[in-house]
């Protein structure tokens, strides 16, 4: 063995065998530093003969280069291995629970409100809106409803004290906001009007404050035939189903004529009832072809423009649609009711992602 | 309005079955809201004949009895009925059937030792009557083995349909047998069919003086028809016509009111019968005086009002007229000569009337909906027949004073109109077909007179709408509404999308949406100022003024929650304030409890504080578009929050877009609740419209430098707000300064009196070229300056 060669069994030997990066750092200067041990091998290249250079030059620079990669992966090792040692001294307990935003709702009203929103824009109707303290011209007198009708006695409507010549009251049904909405637009008019409404009632299935909305469609020649449509159409796109049977009964509202109330079949799933099929029959809708005498009170003329109007309750709708039994628990604000049926921030209703939002 | 299918029948021809007849009453117009069999309810309950009775062996007062049931062995039965005896033909439940008065299921039984396979009942066992003094007795020749209740005509469906308040005329079984006549469920009887009459009804003049009567009041009674008999016994009614009350669910009283009952039910045609020998004088339809009251065969006294329309005689009032009678001049056992009324009162001042009294009665539902005026005197001529014929007597001559208006109006239809409004093409053969069915006239050139038994039809509509119904509105097609071209557009409004955004931002901000009541009690609105709109007629306190603020619904239910284990509440409410000029728009919300629970990160719980508020605040007008950069902090959030924890974020001094703060701890407490309750409530319609300006953002030009910070410290006067000091430093230099913010605040130790130490970093964005030290300094320069105008000096 050359010196050379037991040279470099020493050195590759030592630093395999050096415990802390200092020890091989210590090697290093020593072999490789200023005064290293290597670093005189190289410099004695100077004085050697070209010939010797040949030879002994590359067995040098070999034995340089292998102890200084030697040197690098020795300490690489060692950085690793007090890194592992310093990390395993950090560890934590991973079970331990995280801070959580708590989730926020968006009450089912609203939700449903948005869903009926979307499936009438793809139908071409807009959503407006009207007062809910209204009088009795646009609430009743204007809806062809009689001054002696029992629905303006005391006990069904809320009233405020009379004050001048307008009988201020809180609208009983979102049909003021036809009238609003005829006297303000020009026809053609497609509109949905959902809102706040009051009436004097308070028991298991009604609350004196309730939400409904109103459709109205006035156009040149629209038909019965068109308003059958649209609720077929709007009860299928809302509940999500084809098999929507809806079942018209005549019957009758001071401000529609002829007037149909619409009844939508269900069928029993495990004991609750379910939209679809035609088990039974629930009452959802009342509707009819715009009554002449509100179209003429609103500055149409009636020989030109008709149409139909409907309105449903949409707790009602959220009820029968999301499987909420209580109408009172709506309007109590239990934060328990409201995470068990409220929706997420992103439930956004949009046709293409579905309006409805699965269990 | 109840009736049973014999009862129809017997206006009305048909072979049709119970379902189709539903069906159809259903389908035009006339819901069925129930039906009810009592048959079924009294199944298992037969005919039988005591054979023999004997003593029971270990009961005094029971009897063991055999009992013949028409088929087998006769069945022994213990029994402890007085009228028990051998012979007595009455009614056996027997093994399986369930007494209908008390719910009970009959089964073979020991009864003191002795074996018993049934029980003979009483009337009020199988809810008959009242009689439970003894088993029911059955004439010697009742057929023994018969089911009871086809024997007793109980198999007979009651039906229970809705009528809508325009069809007075179905207010009658007459009607309804129309109307099913004209929807092709049979043929309608003649009346004199139906009353099984062998001559023409037409009114009989009889002997004796015509009762008096006059009509003062005549807008409210235009018309008062009456007719005496004398010599009348009033007993007990027929068994057909106890049962027809009975199965509706009247009480029979006696043969005389249970015919006016009745034909008020068969004919939609009130009446009323007087007591003659209580009246004094003529009978008077007139106002009554204010003041005046009236004791009611419901057993209450009422005071009426001047308007308000009576019969009365010289000494009293008798009738509040079309809806009730009086006790005083009713008829009794004694009765012998009475007084037929068939009037017309006028809807309108019935329904007031009515409504004024809260008093409700077949006659009224009848008089609001309007009778048919042209059928007084045939109504007449019925009850007087029905009188004569259960009561006997003799009927006197007729008095007419006044005359219904027949409110008689024809209008032109064209039988287009089906299918242009109704959306059903029918053929006018078949409209015309349908139309005579259901009593209108229609001339050849197609000019409709309605019957009289139907005002509420005024106009072509009307006559579409009968069309419809009858020819069956599941036949009407549907038709797609058009559809404008290319996709939807879009419909929302601004208002409409701020609304939307706001709500979702909240609740992707951990807020939970509540909808809470729009009134309130009077205290809870005077804590936010009162309210402007108090309800007349509240349907209780706690729910009489329009909200002025949201807050109050929201606080009491957070207290709701805290009160039901909730730690931590986060509410929102999107909805509308109710103030005097109008209904705005308004977010609340409401943060009690914890806003985090204690951990081991955080260590104890902690509150929900006023900078909590102010957050939200600032994320949901973020959210909602408006300018959050450009608002200022001011005070005056108002007297419900607490007074040095409070603010409003606006827009220039006066436009108020948001309060935020620490609710006032009195108001707090009002509410039950306990801990600091941080609150907001935000006003989207004070933020300004943002001008539409289509899709195109502006162009993209991040600076080329890179920005420079600096920290400067001051030290200010205590009272200063951290905003006017960062506005000052901000607005030192506004072409290098893009950013100023607050990171530090210190008060005490080292820092003198009544001062306080702030720290506020700026951000420096040099344009095209880097800043020089030079620039730097005179930047720092102008900073300390602006905030020396303050009082603020730069620390050390």
């Amino acid at each position: 063995m050359s010196e050379l060669q037991t040279l470099q069994a020493d050195l590759l030997a030592r630093i395999d065998g050096a415990a802390s990066i200092e020890a091989v750092e210590a090697i290093r200067v020593e072999a490789l530093g200023k005064q290293g041990r290597i670093t005189a091998l190289l410099k004695s290249l100077g004085g050697m003969t070209p010939e010797e250079r040949l030879v002994e030059g590359p067995a040098i620079h070999a034995l340089r280069e292998g102890v200084t990669a030697a040197i690098g992966t020795r300490k690489a090792a060692l950085e690793r291995a007090a890194l592992d040692a310093k990390l395993a001294a950090e560890t934590l307990d991973m079970t331990l629970p995280a801070d959580r935003t708590p989730p926020g709702s968006v009450h089912p009203v609203s939700q449903v409100l948005d869903e009926l929103a979307e499936i009438f824009a793809d139908l071409g109707f807009a959503v407006a809106s009207g007062p809910e303290i209204e009088d009795d011209w646009h609430n009743f007198s204007a809806l062809n409803i009689p001054e002696t009708h029992p629905a303006r006695a005391m006990h069904d409507t809320f009233y405020f004290p009379n004050e001048g010549e307008k009988r201020m009251l809180l609208r009983t049904h979102t049909s003021p906001v036809q009238i609003r909405t005829m006297l303000k637009d020009k026809p053609p008019i497609r509109i949905i009007a959902p809102g706040r409404v009051y009436r004097s009632d308070s028991d298991a299935t009604h609350t004196p404050m309730f939400h409904q909305i109103e459709g109205l469609v006035i156009d040149r020649g629209i038909t019965l035939g068109h308003l059958k449509w649209t609720l077929e159409t709007f009860l299928k796109a809302f509940f999500e189903r084809d098999d929507i049977v809806l079942r018209l009964r005549s019957s009758y509202f001071p401000f529609t004529e002829p007037s149909v109330e619409i009844d939508v079949g269900y069928s029993i799933v495990n004991g609750k009832r379910v939209i679809g099929g035609s088990d039974g029959w629930l009452e959802v809708l009342g509707s009819g072809m715009v009554h002449r005498k509100v179209i003429e009170a609103c500055g149409l003329d009636p020989s030109e423009w008709q149409g139909f109007a409907f309105g449903t309750g949409v707790d009602r709708l959220a009820m029968l649609k999301y499987g909420m039994d209580d109408l009172r628990a709506f309007f109590d604000g239990d934060l328990r009711w409201l995470r068990h049926y409220g929706f997420a921030a992103l439930d956004v209703p949009t046709l293409s992602g579905g309006v409805g939002v699965p269990a | 309005m109840k009736f049973t299918l014999s009862w129809l029948k017997s206006h009305l021809d048909t072979a049709a079955d119970l379902d189709t007849i539903l069906t159809t009453l259903t389908r035009i117009g006339l819901e069925v809201e129930g039906v009810d069999n009592p048959a079924e309810r009294l199944a298992g309950f037969r005919i039988a004949r005591v054979l023999t009775a004997e003593r029971h062996p270990q009961a005094d007062k029971l009897q063991v009895l055999s009992v013949d049931t028409g088929e087998g062995a006769p069945l022994q039965v213990v029994c402890g009925a007085p009228n028990a005896r051998a012979g007595l033909v009455g009614v056996l439940g027997t093994p399986g059937a369930v007494v209908p008065a008390n719910g009970m299921q009959l089964r073979v039984s020991a009864i003191r030792g002795v074996e018993s396979n049934g029980m003979m009942c009483s009337s009020r066992e199988l809810e008959l009557g009242d009689d439970h003094d003894g088993i029911i007795e059955l004439g010697e020749d009742a057929p023994v083995g018969m089911p009871f209740a086809a024997f007793a005509g109980l198999d007979d469906p009651m039906i229970e349909v809705s009528v809508t308040p325009n069809r007075q005329d179905c207010m009658g079984v007459r009607g309804i047998a129309r109307d099913l006549a004209a929807a092709g469920i049979g043929t309608l009887k003649s009346l004199e069919a139906a009353y099984r009459l062998d001559a023409p009804l037409v009114p009989v003049e009889g002997s004796g003086p015509a009762p008096e009567v006059r009509i003062e009041d005549a807008e409210g009674c235009p018309a008062f028809y009456a007719q005496a008999v004398r010599g009348v016994a009033n007993g007990a009614s027929h068994d057909w016509l106890r049962r027809y009350l009975t199965a509706i669910g009247q009480k029979p009283i006696s043969a005389l009111v249970d015919i006016t009952n009745f034909v008020s039910v068969d004919l939609g045609r009130p009446l009323h019968v007087y007591d003659m020998a209580k009246l004094s004088g003529p009978l008077t339809a007139r106002r009554a005086k204010a003041g005046e009251q009236v004791l009611a065969l419901n057993g209450k006294t009422y005071t009426l009002t001047e308007g308000m329309t009576v019969i009365a005689d010289d000494a009293a009032v008798h009738d509040i007229g079309g809806i009730m009678g009086g006790e005083e001049s009713g008829v009794g056992e004694t009765t012998t000569d009475v007084l037929i009324e068939c009037a017309y009162f006028t809807p309108e001042a019935i329904a007031r009337t009515g409504q004024a009294l809260a008093l409700t009665s077949d006659a009224r539902q009848r008089f609001e909906r309007g009778v048919d005026p042209a059928f007084l005197d045939q109504g007449l001529a019925i009850a007087t027949h029905l009188v004569t014929a259960l009561c006997g007597g003799r009927p006197s001559a007729i008095t007419r004073a006044g005359e219904a208006p027949l409110g008689t109006r024809h209008f032109a239809y064209d039988p287009a109109l089906a299918g242009s409004l109704g959306g059903l093409e029918v053929l006018p053969v078949r409209q015309r077909e349908i139309l005579a069915s259901l009593g209108f006239e229609v001339s050849d050139e197609w000019q409709v007179t309605p019957p009289t038994w139907r005002r509420d039809v005024d106009g072509p509509a009307d006559i579409v709408e009968e069309v419809i119904r009858i020819v069956g509105l599941d036949n009407v097609p549907s038709t797609p509404l058009p559809r404008a071209e290319g996709v939807a557009r879009p419909t929302a409004t601004p208002e409409q999308r701020t609304e939307r955004r706001l709500r979702r931002a909240a609740a992707a901000r951990g807020l939970n949406e509540a909808v809470t009541w729009s009134f309130l009690p009077v205290a809870q609105a005077e804590v936010f100022g009162g309210g402007a709109w108090t309800l007349a007629n509240p349907i209780s306190e706690d729910m009489k003024v329009m909200r002025p603020s949201l807050l109050p619904g929201l606080l009491a239910a957070a207290q709701r929650n805290l009160s039901r284990g909730a730690t931590s509440v986060r509410l929102f409410e999107f909805g509308r304030r109710y103030l005097a000029d109008a209904e705005r728009p308004t977010l609340a919300v409401v943060l009690a409890g914890e806003r985090s629970a204690r951990g081991w990160q955080g260590g104890k719980a902690q509150a929900f504080d006023a900078y909590d508020a102010k957050a939200e605040a600032l994320a949901l007008l973020e959210a909602a578009g408006a300018p959050v950069a450009n608002l200022q902090v001011m005070r005056e959030a108002g007297e419900a929050w607490h007074p040095g924890q409070s603010g409003t974020l606006r827009l220039g001094p006066k436009t108020v877009l948001a309060a935020f703060g620490t609710v006032h701890p009195s108001v707090a407490r009002a509410f039950d609740l306990g801990g600091p309750v941080a609150a907001v409530e935000l006003y989207p319609d004070a933020i300004p419209a943002k001008r539409s300006s289509g899709f195109m953002r502006a162009a993209y030009a991040p600076p080329a430098l890179q920005a420079v910070r600096r920290d400067f410290a001051f030290l200010v006067p205590a009272s200063l707000s951290a905003e006017q000091l960062v506005r000052a430093v901000r607005g030192a230099d506004k072409a290098a300064i893009v950013e100023a913010r607050l990171f530090d605040v210190f008060e005490g130790a080292g820092v003198g009196e009544g001062m306080k130490s702030l720290a506020v970093e700026i951000v420096l964005q040099p344009g095209e070229k880097s800043f020089t030290d030079a620039d730097l300094k005179g930047i720092a320069d102008r900073v300390v300056a602006a905030a020396g105008k303050l009082g603020a000096v730069l620390r050390g």
